[in-house]
């Protein structure tokens, strides 16, 4: 059964796809997303909503979703485990449902030590393997995970993430197949820069043939100065930025280097396209979403497929 | 073992400030394994109280005492003779020993001297380490003997998350990944393939969760 996903739509019939995603903000105004939305509108095939990322606080996924849907978007409403038991979780994606929501990303959500409430306690009742099979059981038996049945089933297209970069990477393609083998339809992955290890993990995936199962969006981040791509490397886990990009953008003057950020992405974005069982890209502008358009443009990815 | 971390002085000699003659208990089991409140620590505890309050013109009399077990009733019962002649007890044992003294002895209040921590293990003279949440479904059996419950920080079952790298979890550099040292084991054993097994969702019902759990064996009941 096809859901109402624009998404969906662009993958099925074999466009190569544009996602990008937008972090709600910190308080209760509308405006903040529908300016975030406004750079992105026409350029993405579907917008990522972030659920509490880095476990700050910040407006609801759900929310935000059902704002970027009134300005004609096919949002991404990304939900994690961590906040969230069984109970929660299916009562959100009733919602999500009723109100138009038509795609859904599962994660475990970043670890609560690294928010601003590090003293909170955490729920994990699922991780996000189980919440991708917790979705598809809802969507595609109408069922509770209590085996009760839905009145009114849900209608979601349903994604996952993986970090083909994090450890170990000798397990991380059996990662996705199970992820896939969970009822996942579409995989966004963390950040790529190590263009070289993304090819392996690829390689391992299609030895897997996860490929056929799963639609896989890599993910694409500009890198704004050499500060945030020495940030990246250092300090945040998982992620894998390679010596020669560092280098590369410290050789360039300081008030290049955002033109530099932007040329190594169009050329990360180029490499990946080029790669077997890609079926498009997920751009994580962080706090940068008014560079979407121009990436997306001399990407030669614009214009997107009409919804 | 139940391993505990005494509290910082300034908080026990808070606690203390309205009492005058205290009764200071350890115990001869876990606590004193851990170093934290056997014979040895509630003696050196004791004389750190006794030096501040008389530096604070303010004297305690302290009666130590350490019992073989705080969560007996046979070994609980011993206290009885000490109980009138203190205006409190301050407890050197694990949270169970500290309540289990409270229930018999009623006109007292217990007060804690340590936080206990976690169910664990020595993994070197000095260093303990967490090993079991007492979910009450184990699943050592499936994980080759590396619980992701207790060693994971997020109690994934279908890990490792994102955050494993260099095989040590992206909360605690001094915590290896759970689901690091589960795949290592798998390999050890021949047994990766077990790794693509979907580990179903838990019931947590046996756990905390399913709210304060009993056991009771009838045939032993007296």
């Amino acid at each position: 059964m096809s859901t109402g996903s624009n998404l969906e739509k662009v993958l099925k019939n074999g466009n190569f796809a544009v996602t990008s995603e937008c972090g709600p903000p910190r308080g209760a105004d509308p405006e903040a997303v529908k300016k975030k939305g406004a750079f992105l509108s026409g350029y993405v095939d579907a917008v990522n909503v972030t659920d509490n990322q880095t476990s700050v606080v910040r407006m609801s996924s759900l929310s935000a979703c059902l704002i970027l849907r009134s300005m004609g978007f096919d949002p991404v409403m990304q939900m994690v485990c961590r906040d969230r038991n069984r109970i929660a979780i299916q009562s959100d994606i009733l919602g999500a449902a009723a109100l138009g929501v038509s795609n859904i990303l599962c994660l475990s959500g970043d670890h609560q030590k690294f928010g601003d409430h590090p003293t909170a306690k955490n729920v994990f009742d699922i991780d996000s393997m189980q919440l991708i099979q917790c979705v598809r059981q809802m969507v595609d038996d109408g069922r509770f995970l209590s085996g009760e049945e839905i009145k009114g089933r849900p209608n979601l297209f349903v994604g996952c993430a993986e970090n083909p970069f994090a450890d170990p990477f000798e397990i991380r393609a059996m990662r996705l197949a199970k992820k896939a083998k969970a009822g996942a339809q579409f995989v966004q992955t963390q950040c790529v820069f190590n263009v070289e290890k993304f090819g392996k993990w690829m390689e391992m995936v299609r030895d897997l043939n996860v490929h056929e199962k799963v639609y896989i969006l890599a993910g694409i981040t500009p890198m704004k100065s050499v500060g945030m791509a020495k940030y990246m490397k250092n300090s945040v886990p998982g992620m894998d930025v390679p010596d020669d990009l560092i280098k590369r953008m410290q050789q360039t003057p300081k008030e290049k280097q955002a033109e530099e950020g932007i040329k190594i992405c169009l050329e990360t974005i180029e490499k990946v396209r080029g790669i077997k069982g890609v079926s498009g890209i997920h751009i994580m502008a962080i706090e940068w979403e008014q560079m979407v358009p121009e990436i997306v443009r001399s990407a030669g990815l614009y214009p997107r497929p009409q919804p | 073992m139940i391993v505990a971390n005494r509290k910082p002085f300034e908080e026990i000699i808070g606690m203390l400030k309205p009492y005058a003659r205290i009764l200071l208990l350890g115990c001869n089991e876990c606590v004193t394994v851990c170093a934290t409140g056997g014979a040895k620590e509630v003696a050196v505890l004791a004389s750190e109280i006794r030096l501040f309050r008389a530096k604070e013109g303010v004297p305690a009399e302290i009666k130590e005492v350490t019992l073989e077990r705080n969560c007996d009733p046979e070994y609980v019962e011993t206290l009885k003779p000490f109980i009138d002649d203190c205006d409190v007890i301050l407890s050197m044992a694990c949270g169970c020993g500290i309540q289990f003294v409270g229930e018999h002895y009623r006109n007292r209040i217990v007060l804690p001297a340590v936080d206990t921590t976690f169910d664990g293990v020595t993994e070197q003279h000095g260093v303990w380490a967490e090993r079991c949440q007492g979910c009450g479904n184990c699943v050592l059996d499936r994980t080759l003997g590396i619980c992701p419950v207790t060693r994971c920080a997020k109690s994934i079952f279908n890990g490792p998350c994102g955050g494993s790298q260099g095989g040590v979890c992206e909360v605690n550099k001094d915590a290896p990944c759970a689901w690091q040292l589960i795949v290592d084991r798998y390999k050890e054993m021949g047994m990766l393939d077990r790794y693509l097994e979907i580990q179903p969702i838990k019931d947590w019902s046996t756990s905390r969760d399913g709210g304060p759990r009993k056991r009771i064996r009838e045939d032993l009941k007296i």
